[in-house]
């Protein structure tokens, strides 16, 4: 069948033909790889997009039922020009390790932070505790962000 | 496969009246995983999330639709705990309570609430209209329910009166983004009358029942009182050993997180 939707800002066709994921979706037929596959369970958080307004696991998301939805996968946040504040927080504190959990936590903070400029420590480690970042580089990313939130990053 | 997007109830016992056993969809937060490891192949999916009617929380009424994100700010409390231990931030804003009655798995986070307030599953159907099952003539067994193939999960309906004193917890081996190992849900109303509910120890939720007798009729529990209350719990659940925790461990545990918020019940 045919699905239409927006991501990132465009209008999109996907055919799907089962009840593959929006993470399938959008690595294979979109062209889109930034959304990571891992655990397929919703447990790890790499595969994290803007479903609708909402952080959601793309693996948990069935891709035939996302007809008309808006998704925002961690291609559309900041640009090649400017970086989104998120990733740049990120890199100058040296929050990336093996880099594969870092489309996750981007995707998920910046939405944190586009809902609640100023999150306090509890929110962020909250609103990141369905990110897992398996080089368990925490420390860092907990910097970066609770230093963007003060707004001395 | 085919998938249905009904946009009202009726469009969706349409869909199921007319493809009975239809899978159905709301959050994906189960379905999916199955989807994911091959161990569901959906013919047909009646996709219910974009249905407002079953969406919305009134004054006795959960809508099968609410995620677990809207209920982290529930006016009950335990309910409100419980939703904020659902997985992780990114599951809760997908996964509904509708979901979490419809699999009915042993470990599901919001069905010892329903059974602690004494809660009716709302069911609809084309052909029959609406009905109203306790939720311990809801829940069956492991991963099964009493809904019939041409049927949908309407909503949770509370008694009229739910206690406000009521706490939940649950243990499992990490803090977040677990299945419970055990969990529990105690309500104590004004005149000093508990309700005991446990989940991850039966093949479905199962309220104490002798360990409500024991506190009915000891309202003001001693310490010797505390300690019986536990032993009962523990006496009555059933759980069985997996790859998550062993029976013993488990029914040890069930009567220690009872106690525990019995006693929270007791010092609020």
């Amino acid at each position: 069948m045919i699905v239409s939707f927006t991501v990132n800002g465009e209008e999109r066709i996907a055919n799907v033909s089962g009840p593959e994921s929006l993470l399938t979706v959008l690595r294979e037929e979109l062209g889109l790889p930034g959304s990571k596959n891992a655990c397929e369970q919703g447990e790890c958080g790499s595969c994290a997009v803007v479903l609708d307004g909402a952080v959601v696991t793309s693996c948990l998301v069935m891709a035939a039922d996302c007809e008309g939805s808006e998704v925002t996968t961690v291609e559309g946040i900041g640009s090649d020009r400017e970086l989104h504040a998120v990733q740049q927080a990120l890199l100058d504190h040296g929050a990336v390790q093996c880099g594969f959990c870092t489309p996750g936590f981007v995707v998920t903070a910046a939405h944190l932070f586009e809902e609640n400029p100023h999150p306090s420590s509890d929110e962020i480690k909250e609103a990141l505790s369905g990110n897992i970042c398996r080089c368990t580089g925490y420390g860092a990313i907990a910097r970066a962000l609770e230093e963007l939130a003060e707004g001395t990053a | 496969m085919e998938i249905t997007r009904p946009t009202s109830l009726s469009e969706a016992l349409d869909a199921r009246a007319q493809d009975p056993g239809a899978d159905l969809l709301a959050g994906g937060t189960d379905l999916m995983v199955e989807v994911n490891f091959g161990l569901a192949k959906p013919e047909h999916v009646i996709a219910l999330r974009r249905i407002d009617e079953i969406g919305e929380v009134e004054d006795r009424r959960i809508g099968a639709g609410v995620t677990w994100a809207r209920l982290e700010e529930s006016d009950h409390r335990a309910l409100a705990q419980l939703s904020r231990t659902v997985g992780s931030p990114q599951i809760r804003a997908a996964g509904t309570i509708g979901g979490n009655i419809g699999t009915a798995s042993p470990a599901g986070d919001g069905l010892p609430w329903l059974a602690a307030v004494d809660a009716e599953i709302e069911v609809a159907s084309q052909a029959r209209g609406t009905r109203r099952l306790r939720w311990d003539e809801f829940f069956t067994g492991v991963k099964r329910n009493a809904l019939e193939p041409d049927e949908v999960i309407v909503a949770a309906v509370l008694p009229e009166r739910v206690p406000s004193n009521q706490h939940f917890a649950k243990i499992g081996q990490r803090s977040a983004m677990v299945i419970s190992t055990v969990s529990a849900v105690v309500v104590r109303d004004d005149d000093g009358s508990v309700r005991v509910a446990l989940g991850s120890v039966a093949p479905t939720p199962i309220r104490a029942l002798a360990a409500e007798q024991l506190i009915n009729e000891n309202p003001q529990p001693t310490d010797e009182v505390l300690a019986e209350f536990a032993r009962t719990v523990s006496a009555e659940v059933t759980p069985i050993t997996d790859h998550r925790s062993t029976e013993s461990y488990r029914r040890h545990a069930a009567g220690v997180l009872a106690r525990r918020l019995l006693e929270r019940c007791l010092a609020s």
